[in-house]
């Protein structure tokens, strides 16, 4: 391992060799990047950006359910220089949007900021590595994403059918994404998908690599922290679950361009067969954004509750139950396709046994937590705040589960309250958790805890103001991916829009937080949480040199630089 | 249950070679009678329908114009929160035995245990933070292991999940319950972006169903958004073949008071049954994205008695009577038992002359 470590570090520093500091020029650092903390920080930039336009165009889309009517689309239309804002144009931008939404924060926000991100910065800190097992490639993942993100945008500004921009849903169902959407942005949209996806397989085969087999002397798999075993369960479902995404939107693209029938009835393909490929993929894909969440949620409520983690064999167990059950349970998204009534009950059942390795996640947490001494600072609220807000969107998928029941709430508002409780309450609290965790260690610079709290707070007013009307509108009957709606469903959007200005607001103080960090923030200490911050990263200056770990650290039994486990009692 | 079952059921059963044949032939040729329904605009299709009905104009002249339900008769339609704040929380009022039994599994069993699941979280984080916190327990507990309470936390889930299934298996298994043979066969066609309902057992004539503008709902009393101008009428108590498809992509035929979506997916056909308990009007929507106008492709259906649903659709252009039908059948086949008799008595005489002419060689 140290040989490898030396042989990464003559190709890329071409003297200066003794020092672990020396940084590379500007655009080579940043452009031409190796370095697994560098490409970290620009994951985490770019989830950033991409969140920012992801949540800018939630906001339209609140804007425009906040009374019934169509009264923002057309403006978007002439912004984004549609030629015409015709009511079908409006109808079509609207559909735009809401691809354009799901696809950035699915796979240019939550991925990018968790796996790429997080991931990079301390899977080989966590490990003692001294970077990724492929370097290289690690930059290539980050720009081909960068790419992609390049090219979703761009399908905003090409015809896509009625109007500009994909209008397909994040899902892309065929035929609506192919005979029924002609023009050139579709296929930007399918492409966009293919060099994310591209990017995130060879991510996930780095981390995996690293993973295996650039663990500091000692590091067992049994002794690994949490976190990074959530990143590799992660990096398997990603290795299994994306190829069979490319193959199926590359079908589509032939479809579309070469005459193909793999998903149109007329020339003998099925277009249901589209929804089997796609949520293979997709149903493993919403474990891909939640099991990094649960493991930083797992090492930071070990760290502020001064205890290791209770039941680490059953939390990692867990999250590998997670990930295999998650490969057999794609089609309970499509209950109302036409499944025939054993497929249904399969699909139930299956589904309704992820409750399980959940359940043992949950209250493993809160057993850290039983007899600890818990201090409240800001990545703990935040954990605290996923764990609640994560187990209300686990029972409503529970109610879904039931294909009998999901014959009503099928693609209605209920799955969008659902799906945002585990997404953009579950995903989203364990990202600030995880960014209020190793903030002050990524940058050295320490962030306020004060904002960090309002933050927390408005922030948790906002999205349950947001998504918990939607649970009535869905019950109710409303419909997902509507422009608009019957008078009887104004009340509860007009609160959930509401709750976006709530959101939106708390987002500033997020923004003032990390720019007074950034500007004013005092310095951090090396272990800045004390003494319940027991993995690697806090052995490690903050922030950590340029090249970590140039001498393997050993891990011994007895050692306090171990994983939350090491603590064990003698009777275990 | 469906083409698609049927066409993996033969993938099984036959050869790879003879399945993707009959893969590509057969829905090719069901489609391709299918295909040429959305290409006739909605003017096309009533003049269609006219001159067949000038073709047989036993009932047009003196069946009286049908009166349609007012507002009055609107069961199935979302709740506002002003009108009834409880009620705009919840499902919509059930009418189909099923949406009853789904229901009650809904409010009984899932409501009940998800919001105790929930409040037990809460209120064990609830505690940890007041009894747990640095102030109150300066020194933790280093418990990292405690075999009776993993298992308990495992079992207990396993548990309740069981007592879930059970209700929500046997809830799929009314659901997928077949139709009797003699159901009614109304087919919903899905097309971008209005309904067709097509009067498969009634002559076969398709009414084409496209939403009010928000002042016409208005000024008819109805709900915008939700109302139609031509309603799928069908028979109320009695069991519907329901069956869906979709003309260019996929629709979703959703109805939130009868417990009933099924999607409608070109090249296949999907069928359920359905049983409205309760005269009335109820609202529906397309529930699966189909392009620029899938937020304005309602459904309204409007449940009547066997006897206003045959008046209404003698009143449709070539709209037949199940009794009308049976009597054309049984009118076309009348003459047949004659002829097959005078065959028979024909037989009979040539086998008789055979005989007399054995009899006579017998003789000779």
């Amino acid at each position: 391992m140290a040989t490898t470590a030396d042989g990464f570090q003559a190709h890329t520093e071409d003297h200066a060799h003794d020092h672990a500091d020396h940084k590379p020029g500007f655009f080579a650092r940043w452009f031409m990047s190796t370095n697994h903390k560098d490409i970290g920080t620009l994951y985490l930039i770019f989830a950033i950006i991409a969140g920012i336009i992801g949540g800018a165009i939630s906001g339209l889309m609140r804007w425009e359910l906040a009374a019934p009517g169509l009264q923002v689309m057309g403006q978007v239309v002439s912004a984004l220089g549609g030629d015409g804002t015709s009511f079908d144009q409006q109808g079509h931008m609207w559909n735009v949007l809401i691809t354009a939404h799901g696809l950035i924060m699915v796979f240019f926000m939550v991925m990018p900021a968790m796996i790429g991100g997080f991931g990079n910065w301390f899977v080989p800190l966590m490990i003692g590595a001294p970077d990724m097992a492929f370097p290289r490639m690690n930059n290539v993942s980050f720009w081909l994403t960068v790419a992609g993100f390049f090219s979703l945008l761009f399908s905003l500004f090409v015809p896509g059918g009625v109007g500009n921009g994909a209008g397909i849903g994040w899902t892309a169902y065929a035929p609506l994404s192919t005979t029924a959407s002609p023009g050139p942005a579709v296929d930007f949209a399918i492409f966009s998908l293919h060099l994310a996806g591209a990017g995130s397989i060879l991510g996930a085969t780095n981390f995996i690599t690293t993973i295996f087999n650039m663990r500091a002397p000692g590091m067992t798999l049994h002794k690994m922290p949490l976190f990074v075993w959530s990143v590799l369960v992660t990096a398997f479902l990603l290795l299994l679950a994306l190829p069979v995404l490319a193959a199926a939107i590359t079908m589509l693209l032939t479809d579309r361009n070469f005459g193909t029938t793999f998903f149109t009835a007329a020339g003998g393909g099925d277009p249901v067969l589209y929804q089997h490929l796609f949520w293979f993929f997709g149903h493993p894909e919403v474990y891909i954004m939640i099991l990094p969440g649960f493991g930083m949620v797992s090492q930071i409520v070990a760290t502020f509750s001064r205890k290791p983690v209770f039941g680490y064999l059953g939390m990692a167990y867990a999250m590998v139950a997670i990930g295999v059950v998650g490969f057999i349970v794609w089609a309970h998204h499509m209950y109302t396709v036409g499944l025939s009534v054993n497929t249904k009950m399969y699909f139930t059942a299956a589904t309704m046994v992820i409750a399980v390795p959940t359940g043992i996640k949950i209250f493993s947490w809160i057993a850290t937590m039983w007899g600890g001494s818990i201090e409240f600072k800001s990545p703990m609220v935040w954990a605290m705040g996923f764990i609640f807000l994560f187990t209300v969107g686990g029972v409503t998928g529970v109610v879904l589960a039931n294909g009998g029941i999901d014959d009503n709430l099928h693609d209605t508002y209920y799955v969008v309250a659902h799906f945002h409780y585990v997404l953009s309450m579950g995903a989203v609290f364990s990202i600030f958790a995880g960014f209020y965790y190793w903030f002050p260690k990524m940058s050295g610079r320490w962030h306020s805890e004060f904002l960090s709290h309002l933050h927390f707070w408005t922030f948790f007013v906002g999205v349950n103001v947001i998504f918990f009307p939607m649970h009535f509108l869905g019950l109710q009957g409303m419909a997902r991916r509507y422009p608009d709606f019957t008078a009887a469903y104004s009340y509860w959007n007009e609160i959930a829009s509401y709750g976006y200005l709530i959101m939106a607001g708390s987002m500033i103080i997020f923004f003032v937080n990390i720019g007074y960090a950034l500007l004013a923030g005092r310095r951090a200490e090396d272990n800045y949480w004390g003494e319940g911050a027991t993995t690697l990263e806090w052995s490690l200056s903050s922030p950590p040199p340029f090249h970590q770990f140039e001498t393997l650290p050993v891990i011994e039994d007895h050692h306090s630089a171990d994983d939350h486990i090491s603590a064990k009692p003698a009777t275990a | 249950m469906n083409l698609g079952d049927i066409a993996r059921n033969k993938l099984q059963s036959l050869a790879l070679l003879v399945a993707a044949v009959s893969l590509a032939i057969l829905p090719q040729s069901s489609f391709a009678q299918e295909i040429s329904e959305p290409a006739t605009s909605v003017d096309e299709a009533v003049a269609e329908g006219q001159s067949v009905a000038d073709g047989e104009v036993v009932t047009e002249t003196d069946a009286p114009a049908f009166e349609h339900f007012g507002p009055d008769m609107i069961l199935g339609q979302p709740t506002s929160f002003e009108d009834d704040a409880i009620a705009s929380m919840t499902f919509q009022d059930q009418y189909t035995v099923n949406g009853d039994y789904a229901l009650w599994m809904h409010d009984a069993i899932l409501m009940p245990i998800i919001t105790a699941i929930s409040l037990f979280v809460l209120g064990l984080l609830m505690w940890v933070i007041l009894r747990y916190r640095r102030a109150k327990n300066p020194n933790p507990s280093k418990t990292s292991h405690n075999t009776l309470i993993e298992v308990i936390w495992t079992v207990v889930p396993v548990i309740i999940l069981v007592v879930i299934a059970v209700p929500s298996i046997s809830l799929i298994a009314k659901q997928y319950q077949a139709p009797p043979e003699d159901a009614i066969t109304i087919k919903a066609n899905g097309y971008q972006w209005y309904w067709g309902y097509e009067y498969v057992d009634n002559g076969g004539f398709e009414v084409i169903s496209n939403m009010l503008s928000v002042e016409e709902a208005l000024t008819a009393g109805e709900p915008h958004q939700l109302a139609v101008d031509n309603r799928m009428v069908v028979p109320v108590g009695v069991p519907i073949r329901l069956q869906t498809f979709g003309a260019d992509v996929i629709h979703s035929f959703g109805m939130p008071s009868l417990w009933f979506k099924l999607d409608a997916v070109p090249g296949r056909i999907n069928e359920k049954v359905l049983t409205i308990e309760q005269e009335g009007i109820y609202y529906g929507q397309c529930m699966e994205l189909c392009g620029a106008r899938h937020g304005y492709m309602p459904i309204t259906i409007e449940a009547r008695s066997m006897e206003d649903f045959n008046a209404w659709v003698q009143s449709q252009p070539g709209g037949m009577t199940r009794a009308q039908l049976d009597a054309e059948a049984a009118a076309a086949a009348a003459p047949a038992p004659e002829a097959d008799a005078e065959g028979e008595e024909a037989d009979a005489d040539a086998e008789a002359d055979a005989a007399d002419a054995e009899t006579a060689a017998a003789a000779a």
